[in-house]
């Protein structure tokens, strides 16, 4: 593993976007772990939170959409409790999930009239708003 | 007529870079009474106050004005070149256009520069009506008071009185020492810590020029550099300290128990205690809390024990009130509570210690006789986890600052737990390994080769109790995997804050404490051991947390300051007093309760206020508080603040 590291490639871009979307900010991660130490899903995840953290510090974008972490984040903010530097982990986690969502070309996203009526109603709506909103340009 | 020069600095490009310097001058030239102007790049240099001196004498200046930096910078080197050109000191005025104009409008310079001549031009209005003032002196009392005896204390205390001054010592706890006197060995060379300390508490106890006040408080300070006037409350220990000779008989009869602060709580004391059988002074006190007798009349062992009859059930806190010309804090520190971290069990679980509970479980005259042995079964543990940074480096839980120590002990006491516990595995987690002082990167390499200890670097989310261990969920960010330890035992390097009662000592010496709360130095560079009030000096952990050679160096250095104070004899004092218009006093004496200084008094007989010059530091609250204007700061007369706001 070796990565060569030219200005551009702090791709000032996904930091910004990383950070619009996430409302966090990365660099003030002391990468100290604490967030990966009390992850539940930290020991089958592709790299850890505070892994993730850094590679998103290198702007390292096309790695990090190879990764399972963010699929495997149960969002249960044990992260965001214990960080030392008040950083929302699980908001990095959902920021890239999308990331990886918004740009394809069909989105597998479940169109609400496509659904049975008796199943409409019994989704949960909060489901439902989670289920579009990762598509909102 | 006045004859005023103005002198505008450039301060480089600090102030040149911002404020039109040119306009400046020409503006203020126009003032009636400007005699003379002038800018220069650095009216500080040697140069520039050559310039400021011949100016004076050139063109008979009778009054200077420098807009240069704030007065806390230069205005003693200006007043000095004024005098040395013959002119009075307190005829030379600074006008701040530095930090109040140039640096906080460094977008608006045109405004910046209307602001600075306008601030000039009252400068040189009150110029014009200030009088010559001679400052009077007042002799120093050649007394220190030293507040703490840690190791900072003793050691500032012994080096001013072996300096031939009188140091009067005030420690709240019954004996002296403070944290060092709980710890085992320490490092970087692992001398054990009662061996290099008892000699200093010894030589602190017989030295013939101090005095000892233990379980004692500083409850008033008044007066100024050279003459403070404290007042030391000594708490009841219902025992005559001065006649018992600290046999012991009293402490080995009481029937009532309570947890023992200087244990840690890892084992009980008696209600009448001394905190340790190498403690000095060793004569016991009485925990009121605790005694029955105190708390309902019933037992009385101590009194019936006791040969001598030292036991006094009636005696009270005793009040004293000394004079003192200089002070020094060394109040020390406290560790964080372990109840602040709830995701370690909040102090519930027996086995998660604090750094300082381990120092006791390893020391000699600890509750296991110095035998690692964990709380909750006396078991010996096998596995120990040792957690750095613990509520340090953690802005958003705990404080933001780096402890500073607990790198190196933390190494020291995984290195002393396998020097016992020899089949024992110890694991530390690090953020980062702190360990720049002379010989500590080779102590905490020597550690971990020898003793194998494993550094994991990460932090630990939980610690929760399972089947008799402690469990630790932990991280090792290096190769990235999360790690799980069945712990038996685990030591918390919490971080270091102020010692409780830091923030009551600062008021009541009127020092500042910084934003952490230790207590705040002069200058972070220049003046370490100084605080912002003349004559108080700081030294340990009571600035900032540190080790042993710190502390003590530290100590010194505050003591050479108040050693140097003390060897002035006279000190110059204020010569802007407040002066009283006694046809206008109406003896109403609310300057006296004004005054933060103890300046103010009332003539009963005349009927009026009056000011003791020596005392007066020229704040201006008794002028701020007397409805019948009657109180005046000379050189800053009310007439010369009006002229100074009509020039606004
Ligand atoms: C677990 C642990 C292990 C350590 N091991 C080492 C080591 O191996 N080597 C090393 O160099 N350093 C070590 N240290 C650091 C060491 O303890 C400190 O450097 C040293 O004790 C500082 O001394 P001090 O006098 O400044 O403060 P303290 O020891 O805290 O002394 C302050 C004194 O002031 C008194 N006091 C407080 N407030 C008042 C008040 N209002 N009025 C009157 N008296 C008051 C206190 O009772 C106390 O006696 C260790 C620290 C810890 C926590
Ligand atoms: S807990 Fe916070 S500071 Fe520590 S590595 Fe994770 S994100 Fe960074
Ligand atoms: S929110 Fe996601 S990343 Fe954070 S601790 Fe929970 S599972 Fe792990
Ligand atoms: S000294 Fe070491 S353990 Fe202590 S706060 Fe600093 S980095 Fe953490
Ligand atoms: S100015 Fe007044 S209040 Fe201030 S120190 Fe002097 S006498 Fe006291």
């Amino acid at each position: 593993m070796k990565l060569v590291l030219e200005r551009g490639d702090f791709t000032r871009t996904f930091h910004e976007r990383l950070k619009e979307l996430s409302g966090q900010d990365l660099f003030t991660c002391y990468q100290c772990g604490k967030c990966s130490a009390g992850c539940p899903s930290a020991a089958v995840m592709d790299a850890p939170p505070h892994a993730i953290v850094r590679l998103a510090w290198f702007g390292q974008e096309d790695d990090l959409m190879k990764l399972n972490s963010y699929w495997l984040c149960a969002a249960c903010l044990t992260c965001d409790l214990r960080c030392p530097k008040g950083i929302d982990i699980s908001r990095i986690m959902e920021a890239l999930r999308v990331m990886f969502l918004r740009p394809r070309e069909e989105p597998d996203m479940v169109p609400p009239e496509s659904l049975p009526k008796d199943m409409l109603s019994r989704i949960p709506q909060q489901a439902l708003v989670a289920g579009m909103r990762k598509y909102t340009k | 007529m006045n004859r005023i020069g103005v002198f505008c600095c450039w301060c480089g490009s600090n102030i040149a870079g911002v404020l039109d310097l040119d306009r400046v001058l020409e503006e203020t030239a126009k003032i009636p009474g400007v005699a003379h102007t002038e800018y220069y790049k650095y009216f500080c240099s040697q140069p520039g106050q050559e310039m400021v001196i011949n100016a004076i004498r050139e063109h008979e200046l009778d009054g200077v004005v420098m807009a240069a930096c704030s007065p806390s910078m230069h205005e003693g080197t200006f007043r000095k070149a004024a005098q040395r050109a013959g002119l009075n000191e307190y005829q030379l005025e600074i006008v701040n256009v530095r930090e109040q104009c140039s640096w906080v409008h460094q977008l608006e310079k045109d405004a910046a520069t209307d602001k600075a001549i306008k601030l000039i031009a009252a400068m040189v209005e009150k110029t014009k009506q200030n009088e010559p003032l001679t400052a009077g002196t007042a002799p120093v009392v050649q007394r220190a008071l030293v507040i703490g005896a840690g190791i900072s204390g003793m050691q500032a205390a012994l080096d001013i009185a072996n300096g031939g001054c009188e140091v009067v010592l005030v420690e709240k706890e019954p004996s002296i020492g403070g944290h060092m006197a709980q710890l085992s060995e320490t490092f970087p060379t692992l001398d054990c810590s009662q061996c290099i300390m008892t000699p200093r508490m010894v030589e602190v106890a017989q030295h013939e020029n101090i005095r000892l006040m233990t379980y004692s408080n500083v409850d008033e300070v008044t007066g100024n550099v050279g003459n403070f006037h404290v007042k030391v409350r000594t708490k009841a220990a219902f025992v005559d300290r001065d006649t018992c000779t600290g046999c012991g008989l009293c402490i080995e009869k009481c029937p009532a128990k309570t947890s023992s602060e200087f244990s840690r709580g890892l084992e009980n004391r008696k209600a009448i205690y001394v905190n340790s059988p190498q403690a000095v002074p060793n004569q016991p006190v009485i925990d009121a809390e605790h005694c029955m007798y105190l708390l309902n009349g019933k037992c009385g062992v101590c009194k019936k024990v006791c040969e001598i009859g030292a036991i006094d059930y009636e005696q009270e806190d005793r009040f004293e009130e000394i004079d003192v010309g200089a002070i020094v804090v060394a109040t020390g520190y406290d560790l964080y509570d372990q109840k602040e971290f709830p995701e370690f069990g909040g102090g519930e679980i027996p086995d998660v210690i604090d750094g300082l509970q381990f120092e006791r479980l390893n020391s000699a005259s600890g509750p296991t006789l110095g035998e690692i042995r964990r709380p909750s079964d006396g078991k010996i543990p096998k596995q120990i986890v040792f957690i750095q940074c613990c509520g340090s480096r953690d802005p958003e839980n705990g404080v933001p600052y780096c402890s500073r120590i607990c790198c190196m002990y933390t190494g020291k006491q995984a290195m002393l737990y396998k020097h016992k516990v020899h089949d024992g595995q110890a694991y530390v987690f690090y953020m980062d390994i702190r360990a720049g002082g002379k010989g500590y990167e080779e102590f905490i390499q020597r550690g971990i080769e020898e003793t194998n200890t494993i550094y994991f670097r990460g932090r630990v989310s939980r610690l929760y109790r399972q089947n008799g261990k402690v469990m630790v969920s932990g991280v090792d960010t290096l190769s990235g995997q999360t790690i799980e330890i069945p712990a038996d035992m685990v030591v918390l390097a919490t971080a270091i804050v102020p010692s409780e009662g830091a923030a009551q000592v600062a008021e009541t010496l009127n020092v500042a404490t910084s934003e952490s709360g230790f207590f705040a130095e002069a200058h972070v560079k220049l003046r370490p051991v100084e605080t912002q009030r003349r004559g108080i000096f700081l030294a340990g952990c009571a600035q900032a947390p540190k080790d042993i050679p710190d502390a003590v160096s530290q100590a010194g250095c505050a003591a050479s300051k108040a050693l140097a104070l003390l060897a002035s004899r006279q000190l110059k004092s204020e010569a802007q007093v407040a002066i009283v218009d006694e046809e206008r006093c109406a003896a109403c004496g609310m300057c006296v309760a004004a005054c933060p200084y103890g300046a103010r008094t009332l003539d009963e007989e005349r009927n009026v206020a009056e000011v003791d010059e020596s005392l007066c530091e020229g704040c201006g609250a008794c002028v701020a508080t007397c409805l019948n204007k009657a109180c005046e700061l000379k050189n800053l007369t009310s007439r010369q603040i009006s002229t100074m706001v009509g020039e606004l």
